[in-house]
């Protein structure tokens, strides 16, 4: 790790003018994914804004029956809280999916939606990325790249996004609320992370000087028919080789509405609105929710450890999807896929 | 994980240091006031300015659990923490356990359940699992292995670690 200053921040505006002043500098909240990068070297700022104390750390009903949950919210306190538990009880699963307790209590959500790849090379400065370092070449193309995307790559980069949370918030509609030096905006979420391109070291859509200070959800909606499945090397502690986001809205056996999202295949949480309407207005039965993964995955492209990735999303999407049209959502804890 | 050698970095810092910082912690009861660099973490302010090495450090890029402990009674991990942002904070480690000359319920469960056998692990273990107590989230066998995953043992003690908490879940009024 490089020597660094440390300042911390005493309200948002304040942060807002430290990153201004000071491009090589860094928001620091839970710390999780920043200093485990800065300790290899990956991150190198000169100087970290301490966020972890602004009084961003509310979950608040908003009028139009929403939820404002602020972006120093621990995913573990976002997780457990009553009223995400009872309304956006997908959102809740997703989080429970991800990392571990002691790493949840010290994830914040705005943190979760800007943590890097998992790609070994993007944490190996001993080998070209073209995310850590612009035009050096993707090792991972024709490395290792087991883990690695199988939808919306380009030939700069394969990387995942790693996070759970947000392939529930993909499929809740949720919007990002930043604040810059000129003021607020809001980005829908889908519009928030970005796809590789030849531009892959950025992520995200957020302006480098930007705070983001809350996640805002809409209205409740799929309480009932949900499920969220996360397929990886091991139980728990792991991160998604494949994870899918279902959720129905049911009218007898007809999918009336529906959302599907995945993790683990693409640079972004990768939301699929086609496949949606291809639910809607059809039986919830096996054959919809394979053609759904079908229509998903028409333009998925393995490489050469990673193409059991789309057999998997496929099984996994009709398994997810049968789980959610059963009431049966899957259990985060007993890890018996039913 | 791919680890990177001091020499591959740039020879060149040009990033000022900066003097360090002071700031007071209150570990295991005691109030205590120390001088950290903005870069030290909390598992090596523990470690090497306060001499509490009970907390272990295993990957250092919280893969692990070794360097689990309490802070304002939540279990976190140590090593992806700076010292400096817990500056005024309460924090348990296992040295901060027992009371008044008696094992916390965990330790002795552990020493009943036999649950270690390197025992590098076990420190991280114990104060995880008395953050688990605190949450009161882990209800059944299942819940317990899956909010315990975060602590890795390669000894494999596993089953007996589980058993532990469930005699000191038991204990503390929990149902296990
Ligand atoms: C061993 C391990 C296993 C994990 N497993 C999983 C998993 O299975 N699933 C999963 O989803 N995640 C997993 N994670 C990742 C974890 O969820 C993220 O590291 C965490 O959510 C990041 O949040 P943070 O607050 O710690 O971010 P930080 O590390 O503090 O910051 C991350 C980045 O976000 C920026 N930032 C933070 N907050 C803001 C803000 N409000 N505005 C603007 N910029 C901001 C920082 O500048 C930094 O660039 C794992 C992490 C570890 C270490
Ligand atoms: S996949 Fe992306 S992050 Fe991984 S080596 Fe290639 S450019 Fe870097
Ligand atoms: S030493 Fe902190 S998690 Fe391994
Ligand atoms: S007892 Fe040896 S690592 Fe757990």
């Amino acid at each position: 790790m490089i020597n660094f200053q440390y300042v911390r921040a005493n309200d948002v505006a304040d942060a807002v003018r430290h990153i201004a002043t000071d491009p090589t500098a860094k928001f620091i909240a839970g710390g999780t994914n920043l200093i485990d990068l800065m300790k290899d070297d990956v991150e190198r700022p000169s100087r970290l804004i301490d966020i972890s104390r602004l009084p961003l750390n509310t979950v608040e009903e908003t009028t139009d029956g929403g939820l404002r949950i602020g972006a120093l919210v621990p995913n573990s306190d976002l997780a457990y809280h009553p009223l995400v538990q009872s309304r956006y009880p997908l959102l809740t699963s997703a989080i429970l999916a991800g990392a571990s307790q002691q790493l949840r209590n010290m994830a914040s959500t705005g943190g979760n939606l800007l943590q890097r790849t998992r790609c070994a090379y993007f944490y190996d400065t001993a080998t070209p990325c073209n995310k850590r370092t612009p035009g050096s070449g993707c090792s991972a193309i024709n490395g290792l790249n087991r883990i690695h995307a199988i939808l919306g790559t380009s030939e700069a980069c394969i990387a995942t996004h790693p996070s759970d949370m947000c392939v529930a918030l993909a499929a809740l509609d949720a919007t990002v609320h930043v604040t810059g030096p000129d003021g607020e905006r809001t980005i829908m979420f889908a519009d928030f992370h970005r796809l590789p391109g030849d531009t892959p070291q950025r992520d995200t859509n957020l302006r480098p000087n930007e705070i983001i200070t809350a996640i805002a959800l809409p209205a409740p909606r799929f309480v009932t028919n949900y499920s969220y499945l996360k397929i990886r090397d091991r139980l728990s502690y792991a991160f998604a080789l494949v994870s899918i986001a279902a959720a129905l809205e049911l009218e007898g056996g007809t999918i009336a509405d529906a959302r599907l999202a995945l993790g683990g295949v693409a640079h972004k949480p990768w939301r699929d609105t086609g496949a949606e309407a291809a639910l809607r207005g059809q039986p919830a039965n096996q054959a919809t929710f394979t053609r759904a993964a079908d229509l998903l995955l028409r333009d998925a492209k393995g490489f050469e450890h990673n193409a059991f990735k789309i057999d998997l999303a496929r099984r996994g999407i009709a398994r997810t999807l049968t789980q959610a049209a059963n009431g049966t959502p899957q259990s985060q804890a007993d890890k018996k896929v039913r | 994980m791919a680890r990177t050698s001091t020499a591959a970095r740039p020879s060149k810092q040009t990033i000022p240091t900066q003097d360090k910082i002071s700031i007071a912690l209150t570990v295991n009861n005691v109030e205590r006031t120390l001088q950290v660099s903005p870069w030290t973490t909390l598992l090596d302010a523990l470690r090497d300015h306060l001499e509490l090495t009970g907390t272990k450090k295993g990957c250092d890029h919280g893969q692990c659990g070794a360097c689990t402990v309490l802070v304002e009674g939540r279990r976190i991990i140590s090593c992806l923490t700076l010292a400096v942002m817990k500056d005024g904070a309460k924090v348990t480690t296992i040295e901060g356990l027992a009371a008044n000359g008696a094992l916390h319920p965990l330790q002795q469960a552990f020493i009943d359940h036999d649950a270690f056998q390197c025992g590098y692990c076990t420190p991280g273990q114990i104060c995880s699992a008395a953050g688990l107590l605190a949450e009161g989230k882990a209800k059944t066998v299942n819940e317990i292995r899956e909010l315990m995953s975060g602590n890795i043992c390669r000894c494999g003690a596993y089953p007996n670690i589980v058993a532990a908490i469930q005699q000191a879940m038991g204990q503390t009024g929990e149902k296990s």
